[in-house]
């Protein structure tokens, strides 16, 4: 039998079923391999040992007396820690949250442990979600290197970001599956880098109640999975209407995963050329032709399409994400919650002013602050007009275009990320190179469309064989589609089997 | 280059609460000016009788009854994260002299 870290939620599900394995049996297992694994790769802020083995013996006592929740009942997740987790410390990877204790459960986290799921822990992700590698985090989760989270595939290399930790997590198998968040390609970039599947779903798709906002316009949570089939369960599971985000749809959910097929015949499948230019690897290229290739062997016809304003998506990006990013963290004043200049006696702040300035200079990583000041900026007195109108307008016709492609193709393919995971260090220094890393993976955002990023193949760099992911994006509400195509993939490829050799 | 003067920053930094040594405001100088070099590219797309879209789902206002509903947060456990609680209230420096 294989080893019980690696199994899939399909796999977990039925061996579950069949009785052959208990919930307790696959967390004990999960976290003997954190034990061999996590010191080096970093996954997680926060393990929850003790509250995963009751709640795994808890699933375990409802299967005997039949009363299971649903198909991943038992089944053990990772959280990236922007998720509110009532009691269990949630941080954002910042200093100012580093103490800070949740009062309520975000929604996406209830709708888990609602349908059974055991709670392993909280990932490591980009401060804030703010970045593309996880080296914003606050918190050096990886031990023997004494840094942020590492690449499974390459440990001299980042894992992606902002949901680093859930990726890394899922791909060294120190859980069955994870949930992040996904605001500019936070879900996709680092599910390519570590050769994993990740689904950012149509904006309004899943609620953002409980998760702590970045960008409310254009933060979606999604699944980030082993599989496209666990993913369309965790979709299932994660998605539909919450009274508590307004935003959220009303509009039904899918039975994601009973009704996956991989029937690619009379799909049309667009290929944005702008996609496929800008800085765009070479060998990461050919990897995604090749699969485009794999699309037409499967009965999918391909179209060459162009979406001019696709180049100006990452403008618009940071012109609207940082204005939301000014305003939802405003919320951190030092006076409710987090690092405080009024517990510092040494920041010694003498006014209410001072309370907000020392505690926010002092529990804001750089990151946030560069967005915070740009956002403030944008949003300025004689600068909204030609910044954050402008930005909106821009948005609209972006909107637009992808509207009128998806009249012409059902979805497109393009790479996640034009080149594989880089080195640490490597862009951290230089803010606008790290937001460049996002081109391709950004448009869905302001879009609001899902797009999903799987497994392709890989690419060698110094001697390392690293992952490269496939985009697929839809039209709003096409989740379902989306998944099939990449059913559709996984059942003609095994680039999603392959699994990292960690020493 | 260096769209954003030293005070020009200053004057962000205080719009955004933020309290910043003379080294990061030379460095967000530099960075933030960078950025808005990059994002200046806008202003090559016609946007004129465009409508701006601040969310995609064209939601309007939703409402909802004005209703009280059980939370079972208590200001105890809302004291818990704060850095001095009394009395159930945050307590703060005083804002008048």
């Amino acid at each position: 039998m294989m080893n019980l870290y690696s199994l899939t939620i399909k796999e977990a599900s039925d061996l579950l079923a069949k009785g052959e394995i208990t919930s307790v049996e696959l967390t004990e297992a999960i976290f003997a391999r954190i034990k061999d694994i996590e010191p080096k790769v970093g996954a997680y802020i926060t393990l929850c040992e003790e509250k995963a083995l009751e709640m795994a013996k808890a699933s375990d006592d409802r299967r005997k007396e039949g009363k299971v929740l649903s198909e991943i009942d038992g089944v053990p997740f990772a959280v990236k820690d922007l998720f509110l987790t009532k009691g269990v410390k949630t941080t954002a990877a910042s200093n100012i949250l580093n103490d800070f204790i949740p009062v309520y459960e975000s929604t996406v986290t209830t709708k888990l442990w609602e349908a059974g799921s055991v709670l392993i822990g909280k990932t490591n992700l980009d401060q804030f979600a703010m970045g593309s590698s996880t080296e914003t985090s606050a918190y050096n989760t990886s031990e023997e290197y004494d840094s942020t989270t590492r690449n499974p595939w390459d440990l001299e290399r980042i894992p992606g970001g902002s949901s680093g930790g859930s990726a890394a997590a899922v791909a060294a198998d120190l859980c069955v599956a994870a949930v992040g968040t996904d605001t500019g390609g936070s879900i996709r970039q680092p599910a390519s880098h570590c050769s994993i599947t990740g689904l950012k779903p149509t904006y309004g798709r899943v609620s953002r109640y409980g998760t702590i906002a970045m960008a409310s316009s254009l933060d979606q949570a999604g699944p980030m999975t082993k599989t496209v089939e666990d993913a369309a369960i965790v979709l299932k599971v994660i998605s539909g209407h919450d009274k508590y985000d307004s935003t959220s749809s009303k509009s039904e959910v899918p039975d994601y995963s009973g009704k996956l097929q991989a029937d690619m015949t009379g799909i049309k499948i667009g290929i944005p050329q702008e996609f496929f230019s800008e800085g765009l690897d070479d060998d990461v290229k050919e990897t995604i032709l090749k699969s485009i290739e794999e699309y037409k062997k499967l009965g999918a016809t391909t179209v060459e399409v162009s979406l001019p304003m696709a180049h100006y998506a990452l403008a618009i990006y940071y012109i609207l994400m940082p204005a939301e990013v000014s305003s939802n963290l405003a919320r951190f004043d030092g006076i409710r919650y987090g690092l405080s200049a009024i517990k510092d006696e040494a920041l010694s702040a003498k006014s209410l002013e001072e309370v907000y300035t020392k505690s926010r200079a002092l529990g804001f990583g750089p990151e946030a602050k560069r967005r915070i000041m740009l956002g403030s900026y944008v949003l300025s007195a004689g600068y909204y007009d030609a910044y954050y109108k402008k930005a909106q307008k821009v948005r609209t016709l972006l909107k637009k275009e992808f509207e009128k492609i998806f009249e012409t193709v059902d979805l497109l393919i393009a790479p996640v990320s034009p080149m594989p995971a880089f080195k640490f260090g490597e862009k951290s220094e230089d803010p606008l190179s790290m937001y460049l890393s996002d081109v391709l993976t950004v448009p869905a955002n302001p879009a609001g469309i899902p797009a999903m990023s799987i497994p392709a193949g890989f690419v060698e760099r110094d001697g390392k064989s690293l992952p490269v992911g496939l985009q697929i994006i839809g039209p709003a509400w096409s989740e379902q589609m989306i998944l099939n195509a990449g059913f559709a993939y996984q059942q003609a490829t095994d680039w999603h089997k392959k699994k990292p050799d960690i020493k | 280059m260096s769209k954003l003067s030293i005070e020009q920053i200053e004057h962000i930094a205080r719009l955004s609460r933020l309290e910043l040594s003379g080294d990061e405001k030379k460095l967000y100088s530099e960075q933030l000016s960078s950025v808005l070099d990059y994002v200046d590219q806008l202003s090559e797309v016609d946007t004129e009788g465009i409508e701006p879209t601040a969310n995609i789902t064209g939601l309007k206002n939703i409402w909802r009854e004005d209703k009280v509903e059980e939370s079972g947060v208590t200001h105890e456990m809302i004291g818990q994260n704060a850095p001095k609680f009394e009395k159930d209230s945050f307590v703060v420096p005083g804002v008048f002299e």
